[in-house]
């Protein structure tokens, strides 16, 4: 068989596993654990004047109960703030515990463990917590107003405020040079909060036998988590070990860390000495992780008779809820993808992340890029609609040349790099997502729209990932790397990477992901990172094994190692593959060995092989094993690129909203597994159909979280989800080995501003606001 | 996620359950897909829960040319294929998903009385009755509750307390009258936003409509039909909740209650060959 399995439709190794109930996932372990739950704060924004936990005493089973007067000092500490940034002058971040004021419903306040989560819940049910209610603020404009403050010493409710400004080509800023345009538009545009909702909520399992602390945690990143715990608790990092176990899902929120549950369940198993565990509840998700998009926009606009934008000054205000633990990166992240695949002559954009006694805003898959991109092409279809022009024609007018790359965009990345895009070909693109939907032979009629959405989305940030892969004496390749899986195939695309580079069949590479214990040093899984930072990362530590492997066969085999190549695991002469030494006897020649323990290791020991006197067995500067490591660390982000049109159908009478078609044209460099980015577009899709027709977190004036169930916060069935079209562009990325950008975003980015582009074109109503349900396309109507 | 305390109890046959219903009170778990979630997110917290799983005797589904019998234990899914009530088999197509079918019932579904379900709507338009059993003075004794008394408000049937529904009558269709039912929900399976259900035979009409006030809002349309939606309208008084405005309701049930007639009217014309 071929061996080259980089760019083939492999299917997903881990799906019999996952799809089968095989799957270990958080709460699958542990089963002796004791159970933890928490009493979270019901009111919005409270100051905890006295908890009373007596009546729980006599509940069978109860084990402990903590507040944050218990916890030692180093433990009670404020959480983290993870990215600190000169533009967030006033960070905040939560206690693992509440320690005096209550700043959103769902804050823990309490915690319980018990011999079980029953018991646990009885307990939390009978602790009594004396609240003195403050006010509230919820809603970005009640936050802007000041009047009331989720922090005392945060005035204005201000959390960050950032202006980044590019000049045009003559120096002039955005605002004169909307000015000076021959046209200009002005609109405000909202987007709702949503959430990541992943399958499995969060959960931590911790276990302290009394020197060594290991941690299981449904995480997006092992490696920080372990150091966190380590800072936390006060020990050692070598005594420290934590793993990711299967996990189901994270879109963003398992990024955030630690999480309180993540100190507390390991300080608590070693303060009790007993295994302790805590599995999130849906209701828990909804109200004490993180939520997301929650923005308003002020757009101003100037531009020519061909709808090239000569100047774009957008003011957003960030809802960021009642902490900035990952500091302010979605906004960011919103001002600087805003741009997407565009030159908009001079652009200013100004941001203001306000906090509110709401859930905390951390990512979520797409990281303020939908906010973003909503808001650039609504700017673009609404110049289209003032000049009559096709919306296509007005996205073409404005886009960056394929000669232009790399395009400088004049900004600061996330990553804190300059926002240099590494290539791509928009205007191809544009050509076959038009072809793929039929933009030109679309028969307009009332109640039939057609709407288009493109982004640009910076994938694959630093600093920096490492790969280790290791060949055994069975001639079997292990591949470790400290980055996470939460079902994206990892095991699948990364084994395809070792396959290639090795010459070796998938079926004897094995991939572990974000296990502490067999790769130390990592960053996480976010930011469509993984296949870039990873698997370059792989793909180099592969080279070095190969390299040491054509070394030793070549010895071996007395031939040039240049004459050397590897297919199906056999290292053989070019030309004659006879001269030939399976890669499994390279890896027993690669570790000279006193003991044997079959007849294949037998032919590394002292006697069995012909020796050189007068030079050691493992030779300077040669390392024992059949083994590599490498890291990679790319010098700013990829750029990948995407576009997205759909033809919606809306009832005359209900108003619902149907979407009938929905297209997609990727391009994220060269393919790794194009069944596995069609699949991750696919989920993105339906998680953008999500963000655009159903999802919402409701908060009443009050701050309760009226829809915290899937009874009534409203995530698309596959009965909503049409079958996604897709197109694959390769533009390679000059910045890395494999050329490759990342995917795992993409899908989402774009589809409310596609959803909303195809409504307003079937209804001839403008629609500045995502999502919109059928209620509200029937207020549109009415006026 | 975990109920909090409560006595289970497992009865076998029907004055037992009765008995024991006299006796503790507590809440009667059948299909439990209501149930179950409320004591899990600790919504209810009853002191017994009388599982009637297994009383031998009411998963019976009866057809008769008066109508269907339809027994407390009979499963949305197992009415759903025995296809016995036209106007019952369309709107259980419309009860949640596949899942949930196989676990709810028909019956538990009226005593859940949720203004936006389906299957109240279906009793109450037909004129049908829920039978429903008790211990009284060391013997079981039953009353039938027609359709128009069951439905007391939101979230509340006629049962009263000690009492279980063993069974809920749905008359058959009159001769050359057809039926229908239409409504719009956020997603395939939900609690409709509205809803209509409708009969429409020789010597008259009727539509119940769902999602738009306390409990299903019957509505007799006579021989009228073009100004139907207009009295419909009228007649309902929907609320304002997350999903979407009273005035959205008000407009919607309308438009699906002209469906609902006029694909009920076309099924009884088909009936009677005309």
């Amino acid at each position: 068989m071929t061996t080259k399995l980089f760019g083939a439709p492999v299917q997903r190794r881990e799906d019999p596993r996952l799809l089968t109930g095989q799957g270990r996932y958080l709460d699958d372990l542990g089963r002796d654990a004791l159970a933890a739950a928490f009493v979270r704060s019901p009111h919005a924004h409270a100051r905890v004047r006295d908890i009373d936990v007596s009546g729980a005493l006599d509940v069978e089973g109860l084990v402990a109960i903590y507040t944050w007067e218990d916890l030692p000092e180093r433990v009670g500490r404020a959480l983290p703030l993870l990215i600190p940034h000169p533009a967030l002058t006033h960070g905040r971040t939560a206690y693992p515990l509440a320690r005096d004021v209550v700043r959103h419903v769902g804050e823990p306040v309490v915690m319980v463990v018990a011999a079980d989560r029953y018991a646990a819940e009885d307990a939390c049910a009978l602790i009594e917590v004396d609240y003195e209610p403050l006010k509230p603020v919820v809603g970005i404009e009640e936050a802007v107003q000041g009047a009331q403050l989720v922090h005392e010493d945060v005035p204005g409710n201000v959390g960050a405020h950032l202006v980044q400004e590019v000049a045009a080509a003559d120096g002039r800023g955005a605002r004169e040079a909307i000015e000076t345009s021959p046209h200009t538009l002005a609109f405000r545009l909202d987007i709702e909060r949503s959430a990541s909702m992943p399958l499995e909520g969060r959960g931590v399992y911790a276990r302290w036998d009394g020197r060594d602390l290991r941690v299981y945690s449904s995480t997006q990143t092992s490696t920080s988590v372990r150091m966190a715990v380590a800072a936390a608790l006060g020990l050692p990092l070598p005594q420290v070990e934590v793993i990711a176990p299967d996990v189901g899902g994270g879109f963003g929120v398992k990024i955030v860390h630690p999480w309180p549950e993540e100190v507390l369940v390991p300080w608590a198993a070693m303060t009790l000495g007993r295994e302790v565990k805590w599995t999130e509840d849906r209701r828990e998700h909804f109200v004490s992780s993180a939520h997301e998009r929650g923005q308003v926009q002020y757009v101003r606009v100037g531009f020519d008779d061909d709808g090239r934008v000569l100047g774009l000054d957008v003011t957003i205000l960030h809802d960021h809820g009642a902490y900035t633990p990952y500091g302010i990166i979605v906004p960011i992240v919103t001002s600087t993808q805003l741009l997407g695949p565009y030159k908009p002559g001079a652009y200013r954009v100004e941001f203001t992340a306000v906090y509110t006694n709401t859930v905390q805003v951390t990512p979520y898959r797409g990281a303020g890029r939908p906010q973003g991109v909503f808001c650039m092409e609504r700017t673009m279809d609404k110049i289209a609609r003032y000049l009559g022009k096709d919306r296509t024609e007005v996205r073409a007018a404005n886009f960056i040349r394929p000669d232009e790359f790399p395009y400088d965009q004049g900004m600061t990345f996330q990553d804190g790099r300059p926002l240099i895009y590494d290539s791509g070909n928009y205007p191809e693109m544009l050509r076959m997502i038009k072809e793929l939907i039929g933009w030109d032979t679309f028969e307009r009629r009332p109640g039939l729209g057609i709407g288009i959405g493109c982004y640009v989305e910076g994938t694959g940030v630093g600093p920096y990932e490492g790969g280790h892969v290791q060949i055994t004496s069975d001639g079997r390749v292990h591949v470790s790397t400290g980055l996470t899986s939460q079902g994206q195939g990892h095991e699948t695309a990364f084994a395809q990477i070792a396959a290639t580079e090795l010459g070796v069949p998938i079926e004897r590479v094995s991939v572990v992901t974000g296990d502490t214990r067999r790769f130390g040093y990592a960053v996480g899984t976010f930011a469509s990172r993984a296949a870039v930072v990873s698997g370059n990362a792989i793909a180099l530590a592969c080279r070095k094994v190969r390299e040491k492997a054509l070394r030793i066969a070549a010895d071996a085999l007395e031939a040039d190692p240049g004459d050397l190549d590897i297919a199906d695991g056999i290292v053989h002469v070019v030309g004659a593959p006879s001269a030939a030494v399976p890669l499994s006897t390279v890896a027993v020649l690669a570790n000279p060995l006193r003991y044997a323990f079959d007849e294949e290791t037998a032919k590394a020991t002292q006697f069995a092989t012909a020796a050189a006197p007068d030079r050691p067995p493992v030779a300077e500067g040669e390392e024992p094993g059949l083994e590599g490591r490498d890291y990679y660390s790319p010098i700013r982000s990829t750029f990948a690129a995407g576009m997205h049109a759909a033809i919606v159908e809306t009832d005359p009478d209900t108003a619902e909203i149907k979407v009938l078609r929905y297209a997609v044209v990727h391009d994220c460099g060269r393919l790794i597994n194009p069944m596995i980015v069609e699949g991750q577009i696919h989920g993105g899709v339906a998680q953008g159909i999500g963000g655009a027709l159903y999802e919402r977190m409701v908060y009443d004036q009050h701050g309760q979280l009226v829809n915290a169930s899937f009874m009534d916060f409203l995530m698309p069935y596959a009965t909503e989800i049409p079958r996604v079209e897709t197109g694959h562009l390769e533009t390679p990325s000059p910045l890395n080995p494999l050329g490759i950008k990342g995917a795992g975003e993409a899908g989402v980015i774009p589809v409310s501003a596609v959803i909303a582009s195809a409504v307003e074109d079937a209804e001839g109503i403008e629609i500045n606001r995502m999502p919109i349900s059928p209620s509200e396309l029937f207020e549109l109507r009415m006026g | 996620m975990k109920p909090p305390p409560f006595t289970y109890h497992a009865p076998r046959d029907l004055p037992a359950a009765l008995r024991t219903l006299a006796e503790v009170g507590g809440k009667v778990l059948a299909g439990g897909q209501s149930l179950i979630p409320m004591l899990n997110m600790r919504l209810a917290a009853p002191g017994h829960v009388v599982d009637i799983n297994r009383v031998a005797g009411l998963d019976g589904i009866e057809v008769s040319r008066a109508g269907v019998t339809v027994g407390a234990l009979a499963r949305h899914a197992d009415v759903e294929r025995a296809g016995a009530h036209p106007l019952l088999t369309w709107a259980l197509k419309l009860v949640a998903h596949p899942a949930i079918r196989n676990r709810g019932t028909v019956v538990g579904s009226l005593v859940h009385a949720d203004p936006a379900a389906e299957l109240p709507a279906v009793l109450a338009v037909l004129g049908g009755h829920v039978r429903v059993a008790r211990w009284d003075c060391g013997r079981v004794t039953f009353r039938e509750i027609p359709a128009a008394e069951f439905f007391v408000g939101p979230m509340e049937s006629a049962v009263g307390p000690g009492e279980l529904a063993v069974s809920a009558f749905f008359p058959a269709l009159e001769e050359g009258s057809g039926a229908a039912f239409h409504e719009v929900s956020r997603r395939h399976g939900d609690y409709a936003l509205a809803g209509a259900c409708a009969v429409v035979g020789v010597a008259g009409a009727r539509v119940a409509c769902i999602g738009v006030g306390g409990g299903p809002v019957v509505i007799d349309v006579g021989g009228d039909l073009s100004s139907a939606a207009a009295r419909v309208r009228d007649a309902v008084d929907p609320d304002d909740d997350i999903h979407a405005s009273a005035a959205y309701r008000r407009h919607l049930v309308g438009v699906l209650a002209e469906r609902a007639l006029r694909d009920a009217a076309r099924e009884g014309a088909a009936a009677r060959g005309a």
